[in-house]
Parts: C-alpha cells; sequence; structure tokens
C-alpha cells in the first residue's frame, strides 16, 4: 500500500517564489492554470463540458415531456413525445412503466410485496454494513430476513396469495439473485479456498484447482446456458426444477470459484506465525480454522469482497440472456412495446441509474473500509 | 534454486523418524486419505449420477451425442464473417469457425483499445490539473457501475436511433454514418499494396535491430546512435517507394447512397460498433483504475530523484516511473484482459455473431446442447489460457529488470 502520493507537480512548486497562496484565484493558478498546456487543457475541457452539459440539461429537462395525455380508447397518445423526439427526453415512458419495470410481471394487486421485499433488501445491506453488528447474530438477522422475503414472495401462507416462480421479475429479482447467491457461495468459497491451500490432501487440492480454473476460465454466459439447456439433462427423467433456480445455482457455482480466491488472498497474507501459533496450541485443524484463521484472514479481504459483490450484483443481469426476468429484462421488454419501442435511451438511462445507485454506494462503502483498515494497520 | 540445497550433516537430523501407516484415526496421514477417498469417492458418485440421468435422458428425448453434427450443412445466415461463408454450403463447423474468428477479433482490437484508453485515462486522473483528473475519476465510476450488458443495450439502441440510410449523416466525404452501421471508403487492394505492406514489415524488423544494436551501443559506450533516422526510411520511405514504382496504384470504393442501404465500400455494422463501445468503455474504466494504483504504488523519492536529475515530467513517468509501475499492473491487467475476452459473448444479446452466438443458435437447431456448450467452454479455456500464458511470460520478462 503506498503511503506518500505526492507527484512531481508538488515538488516543483516548491522552488517557485511565493505568490497568491490562498483564495479561489490562487487556487484555480495552482490547479487548472499552472503552464500553458494545463491551462490549454482547462479551457479546451471546460469548453467540452459545459457544452455537453447545456445540451443534456435541455433535453433532460427543459425540452423534455413528463406525462402524456390518454386519448378516447383510454390508452396512452404518445404522440407529443414523437414530436420532442431527438430535442427532448420522453420521461413519460418512465411514468407509465415505472411498476413494469420495478416488479416485471408479478400480479399488479400484489406489487406491494415486492415493494417489502426491496426494502427488506435495503435494510439487511445496511445493517450488514455497519461494523456494530459485525457478531455472530449477523448470520441470523441474515436467516430471518431471507426466510420473510421468501415468505413474501411466494405468499401462499398468511393469507398472501400464492405467486409462483416464473411471474416474479424486476429489482426483486436481480436483488434475491445477488443476495442469495452470495449467501449460498460464501459457505463453499470459504471450503474451496482451504482445499486449494490444503497441504495433506493432494487429491483436495487438485479438485479444488480445476474447479477453480475451469470456472475461472469460461464466461457466465457458457455456465448460464448449461444451467437452461444442460441441467435438465443432469437430472432424473421427468424432473424438470425451475428457470430461476438453476439459473441460481449457476450463479453460485460462478460466484463461489471467485470468492475462494479473494479468500485465498486473505489466508495467504496472514502472517506464519498466527497457523504455527494455533498449531503449538493443540488445536484441531476445524478449530485452527474456524476461531483463528479466518476470523482474521476474512477482515482482511472484506474490502475485496464488497469489490466481488460489485462485480457480482451487475453480472446477475446476464440472465436476461436466458430469459429470466431481472431489473435488465423487464426494461427491455418494458421498451418494446410498440408505443414506447422509440424510447429505449430514456429507459436504459433510468436502469443505469439504479444500478450505479447500488454499486456506487458499495464502492464508496468499500473504500471507506479500505481507509480505516488501513489505518488501523499503519498504527 | 541452488540455495535449496541442504547442508548434509544436517540432512539426517531435518525430518522426524519415518513411522509406518498405522491403520488409526490417530494417525494423520491414515486420516488424510480417508478423507480424500470420501471426497473423491461423494464426487465421482456425483458426476456418475450425473451422468447416468444425462444418458436415460438423451435416450428418452433421441437425442444422437457426438460431434457429427458438425459436418452438416449449417444453413445459419451470418451476417459477418472474416472468412469465407456461406449457409447453403458451409458445414456447422465452418460456421463454429467464422464465430471463434469473429470473437478472437474482437477481443484483440478490444483489448488494444482497452488498453490504450485505460492508460491515457489512468495517467491523466493523477494530472495536476483539478479538472482534468476530475473528469477523468467521474468517468471510471460511471462506467465501471454501470451493468456490461446495459452498456451494450444503450449503445445498440442508441446507434439504431440515427437516421436511416436515405437520411445518413456525412461525417466526412465519402463517411457515412446511419443506422445500417459506418460506411467508409474501401481501398481497393492491389499487389502493389501487399509489397508496399511487405516493405513496412521489412522496415519494421529493421528498425527492431537497429533499436537493440542502439542499445548496445549506450550500455558499452554511454552514447546512443539515432535510431529515427532508419526508422523513417523503413517504415515510411521504403514502403511508399515500393509502391510508386509499381506504378501508385490508388483507387477508392466509396459507398453511394441508395434508397434503403448502401453500396460498395466497407460497413462497420451497429451491433460491432455497439459491442467495441461498450467493451471498450466499461473495461477501460477498470484498466485506468489499475494504471492509477500502479502509477502511485511507484514510490515519491523517483519521481524526486527523477526530477533531480533534470528529466522533464513526460520523460520520468516513461523512462523512470512506468517501467516500475508495470510490474504492479501487469497481473491485475491481465484479469482485465481475460475480461475482456470472456465478455466478449455478450455480443448474444445485441446479436452479434460471436462464437456464443453462433453455437447458440446452433444448439437450438441440432439439440446437441452438451457438445455446444462443451465447445464453447474449450474455445474460452484456450483463449484464457493463452492470454495467461503470455502475460505470466511477459510479467516475467519484466521481473528480470529488477537485481
Amino acid at each position: 500500500m503506498s503511503i506518500a502520493t505526492t507527484t512531481h507537480a508538488t515538488v516543483a512548486r516548491r522552488d517557485q517564489p511565493a505568490m497568491l497562496v490562498v483564495g479561489p484565484l490562487a487556487w484555480a493558478r495552482i490547479n487548472l492554470f499552472t503552464s500553458f498546456w494545463s491551462s490549454l487543457v482547462t479551457l479546451a475541457l471546460a469548453y467540452f463540458l459545459i457544452k455537453f452539459a447545456v445540451s443534456f440539461i435541455d433535453w433532460a429537462f427543459i425540452k423534455s415531456i413528463w406525462t402524456v395525455p390518454t386519448d378516447a380508447t383510454g390508452r396512452l397518445d404518445p404522440t407529443a413525445c414523437r414530436e420532442a423526439k431527438g430535442t427532448g427526453a420522453c420521461w413519460a415512458v418512465i411514468w407509465d412503466k415505472h411498476r413494469f419495470i420495478l416488479f416485471g410481471r408479478y400480479p399488479f394487486a400484489e406489487q406491494w410485496r415486492g415493494a417489502i421485499v426491496i426494502m427488506l433488501f435495503l435494510g439487511l445491506f445496511v445493517v450488514s454494513a455497519m461494523r456494530r453488528f459485525w457478531r455472530k447474530e449477523l448470520v441470523l438477522i441474515w436467516i430471518a430476513t431471507l426466510s420473510t422475503i421468501g415468505i413474501l414472495m411466494w405468499g401462499g401462507v398468511f393469507g398472501l396469495r400464492y405467486v409462483p416462480q416464473d411471474e416474479w421479475g424486476g429489482l426483486p429479482i436481480t436483488l434475491i439473485l445477488s443476495t442469495f447467491g452470495l449467501a449460498a457461495a460464501f459457505p463453499i468459497a470459504v471450503l474451496v479456498a482451504l482445499g486449494r491451500r490444503s497441504t495433506k490432501l493432494p487429491a483436495v487440492k487438485l479438485l479444488c484447482v480445476v474447479y477453480i480454473e475451469v470456472i475461472r476460465g469460461v464466461p457466465l454466459i457458457s455456465l448460464l446456458f448449461m444451467a437452461s439447456v444442460m441441467f435438465p439433462l443432469f437430472m432424473p427423467v421427468g424432473m424438470n426444477p425451475d428457470k430461476l433456480l438453476r439459473a441460481q445455482v449457476a450463479i453460485i457455482l460462478f460466484a463461489a470459484v471467485y470468492l475462494a480466491e479473494v479468500i485465498r488472498g486473505g489466508l495467504q497474507a496472514l502472517p506464519k506465525g498466527q497457523y504455527e501459533a494455533a498449531d503449538a496450541l493443540g488445536l484441531s485443524y476445524w478449530n485452527k480454522t474456524f476461531l483463528i484463521i479466518l476470523p482474521q484472514a476474512l477482515r482482511l479481504v472484506i474490502p475485496p469482497l464488497v469489490n466481488t459483490f460489485i462485480g457480482f450484483f451487475k453480472d446477475t443481469s446476464l440472465v436476461l440472456i436466458i430469459g429470466i426476468f431481472d431489473l435488465l429484462t423487464s426494461g427491455k421488454v418494458a421498451v418494446a412495446d410498440p408505443i414506447w419501442q422509440a424510447f429505449s435511451t430514456e429507459v436504459y438511462i433510468m436502469l443505469g441509474l439504479i444500478y450505479f445507485c447500488f454499486c456506487f454506494s458499495m464502492s464508496r462503502y468499500s473504500r471507506g473500509l479500505e481507509r480505516e483498515f488501513g489505518q488501523s494497520a499503519r498504527r | 534454486m541452488s540455495t535449496t540445497s541442504i547442508d548434509p550433516r544436517l540432512a539426517g537430523a531435518r525430518g522426524a523418524p519415518k513411522k509406518g501407516l498405522t491403520l488409526s484415526w490417530s494417525d494423520p496421514r491414515f486420516r488424510a486419505i480417508v478423507w480424500q477417498v470420501l471426497i473423491v469417492g461423494l464426487i465421482a458418485g456425483g458426476i456418475w449420477y450425473l451422468a447416468s440421468n444425462t444418458a436415460a435422458n438423451l435416450e428418452q428425448r433421441r437425442i444422437a451425442t457426438g460431434f457429427g453434427f458438425l459436418g452438416r450443412t449449417a444453413g445459419i445466415p451470418i451476417g459477418e464473417h472474416m472468412i469465407p461463408y456461406d449457409p447453403a454450403v458451409n458445414t456447422y463447423g465452418r460456421a463454429v469457425l467464422v464465430g471463434v474468428v469473429n470473437t478472437l477479433m474482437v477481443t484483440v482490437i478490444g483489448v488494444l483499445l482497452v488498453t490504450l484508453l485505460g492508460t491515457v485515462i489512468g495517467i491523466a486522473s493523477l494530472s495536476p490539473n483539478w479538472l482534468l483528473s476530475r473528469l477523468c475519476h467521474a468517468f471510471v465510476e460511471g462506467m465501471r457501475d454501470i451493468p456490461l450488458l446495459l452498456h451494450l443495450l444503450f449503445w445498440y439502441a442508441l446507434l439504431l436511433t440515427l437516421p436511416p440510410a436515405r437520411e445518413a449523416m456525412t461525417l466526412m466525404p465519402g463517411v457515412f454514418l446511419s443506422n445500417g452501421g459506418l460506411k467508409t471508403p474501401l481501398l481497393v487492394w492491389q499487389p502493389a499494396h501487399s509489397w508496399a505492406m511487405l516493405a513496412m514489415v521489412a522496415g519494421g524488423v529493421a528498425t527492431w535491430l537497429a533499436a537493440r544494436r542502439a542499445t548496445r551501443m549506450q550500455h558499452a559506450t554511454g552514447l546512443r546512435p539515432k535510431v529515427w533516422p532508419v526508422a523513417c526510411a523503413g517504415l515510411l520511405l521504403a514502403p511508399l517507394l515500393v509502391w510508386s514504382v509499381l506504378g501508385a496504384p490508388f483507387t477508392l470504393e466509396v459507398p453511394v447512397q441508395g434508397r434503403f442501404r448502401f453500396s460498395g465500400g466497407s460497413n462497420l455494422s451497429p451491433e460491432l460498433m455497439a459491442l467495441m463501445i461498450g467493451l471498450v468503455l466499461y473495461h477501460s474504466a477498470f484498466a485506468a483504475e489499475i494504471v492509477r494504483s500502479g502509477i502511485q504504488s511507484v514510490p515519491s523519492g523517483q519521481w524526486e530523484a527523477a526530477g533531480a536529475i533534470g528529466l522533464k515530467r513526460g520523460v520520468v513517468l516513461r523512462q523512470v516511473v512506468l517501467p516500475q509501475a508495470l510490474r504492479v499492473i501487469i497481473p491485475p491487467m491481465t484479469s482485465t484482459y481475460l475480461g475482456v475476452a470472456k465478455n466478449s459473448s455478450l455480443a448474444v444479446a445485441i446479436g452479434y455473431p460471436d462464437l456464443v452466438s453462433i453455437v447458440n443458435t446452433t444448439l437450438n437447431q441440432t439439440g446437441q446442447a452438451i457438445e455446444g456448450i462443451a465447445l464453447i467452454m474449450a474455445v474460452y479455456l484456450t483463449i484464457s489460457l493463452s492470454i495467461s500464458l503470455f502475460m505470466n511470460w511477459y510479467n516475467a520478462r519484466i521481473a528480470l529488470v529488477e537485481r
């Protein structure tokens, strides 16, 4: 980890005569107009930035259409949007389709359940992110929340209507695929990482290495295809597991490998003395691993684990290719509606914003953790 | 590895005395063997169970196994092929080969562009110019926090909303942009061009040799002979000379605008353009972060020392900092390249005929799911392994510079 990030520029500045050193003008002089070339770059960038910002604001907010009227037959009339095409955004498509984009084909009257599921997921993420909750009870919270989510999505008990899995869709699917995937992949990943590091079990080590290297070498799509066309062949004749479950299994198998490699990094980074000290105490392998090694190793790799989770959250969008109704798929299907066909840009921008919010907050969080851990390590 | 040999006097004292294997649970070696037999047995049993299920299923559905289907006539129309292909004549094997070539092309061009854009943005994000570095950071955050698939769908949709061929935008004389893609003039290839190309390759070899010689001379005498005259002569003058001696043929096939489509010229399809834009923007954000952290990992003393001997910032970056940063950059950059190769498979979502999309069509038509997916996996494993091997070799070569 680099501590000093001083660059050449700060060094060069030191031997210049003291000029204006405080105030916005001095700041601009030092940071924007250091030299001829720097000034040129600043001016050019500022020109393009302002030009782009003005035309974007004009398109997105000033000349944009927010709602469209309904015609005599009760259908929406997108004429206003068609006329504004090219000069202004048509946000009416979002207004019309937002329920469909968020919840997919989930029965309209039951969509409040999907909304609660999204809230539960957000709450779960926030609680898990707080260090005060990093203890054993967190596992119980996860189990409780995930079961509640299952009950809410399926229904069939407590007077909730039963909703079969192929009617689920939208943001809940994206969150389910990524969160359940993480929860299930994590224990597998720990075992695989331990297996790959084991010295006494060469056969297990070989199995783990082959599993990791094969899955890392192929694209996720090939695994998803496998899930959608090959899993039915693997099952006993006549048994056909649900499509969502099959995709979930593929995602778990995929995620476990990447998580395992991150965890292996943590196992390797842990000083050898910790292993030896645990051995000297006469702890058994599993006691040593779960009481001494893993608590420290996992702590070391929390920031890269969060980064893996970000990648993995984005990768769930690939289920679009095998036709599962996640957030991206419902957005894509929403703009297949003949009325809104020409306005996919607006919908994709909206989807991009949703994904961005999730990923950006996670990456900010991971960076904050990294800084915090770095400080405690330096002390 | 000469230092690992053990002092012969100590050799006897090193290991614990060897004991025979006892069939007792307290013998760790016995436990290890039991565990391994158990785990391997379980996994083998699982695989056997799945395989027997698969065999039963295949029998029930009357699907033949084997790669025989590759020899049958394909009949899949493929829009873009680098090698000759005709759906009426050529086989599935040929179609798959077209897909492999397309995937390789996208990967190679993607890796080059990602390296270029990533390096530029990574270096620029460390610029003392506040506006430039902020913009680069914003680019990185914005691009990498959006799923690649959304990138592809977005750019593809945007390219399809361009005006149709008859109202195509004229970017330059002869260069048209429409919802049918980018049309550019095509140079009519003649033997003289091939010869000029050959001369250029020879010039490149000559330049390389001259550069090596220059480095040797520099090491021996401290003075570096000039290389640029050789480069100019070899890479520019010689091809031009060959070309003009052979009559300097130069005919451009300019695309002609028709009512619905263009005729003539070369075409860059919207699918390929969207795929390249999406892949490059998404991955160059990661590459930029890798380059940035690599440069930051070089201690600031290196910058200061190089500045103290009077080198300019650009020279310091090229000659002092980047060679040291490369060692930090190469391993994560390798996984970015692997990512480009693997993610080029998302082309299937926007209909670019890459390997996955062609095999997908093939297995839908023939029902040969297992063989198709095995093919995809084998090709990608080969590509991934080749990239890993090459990058490991390059990494080892760079690492040698260190004493």
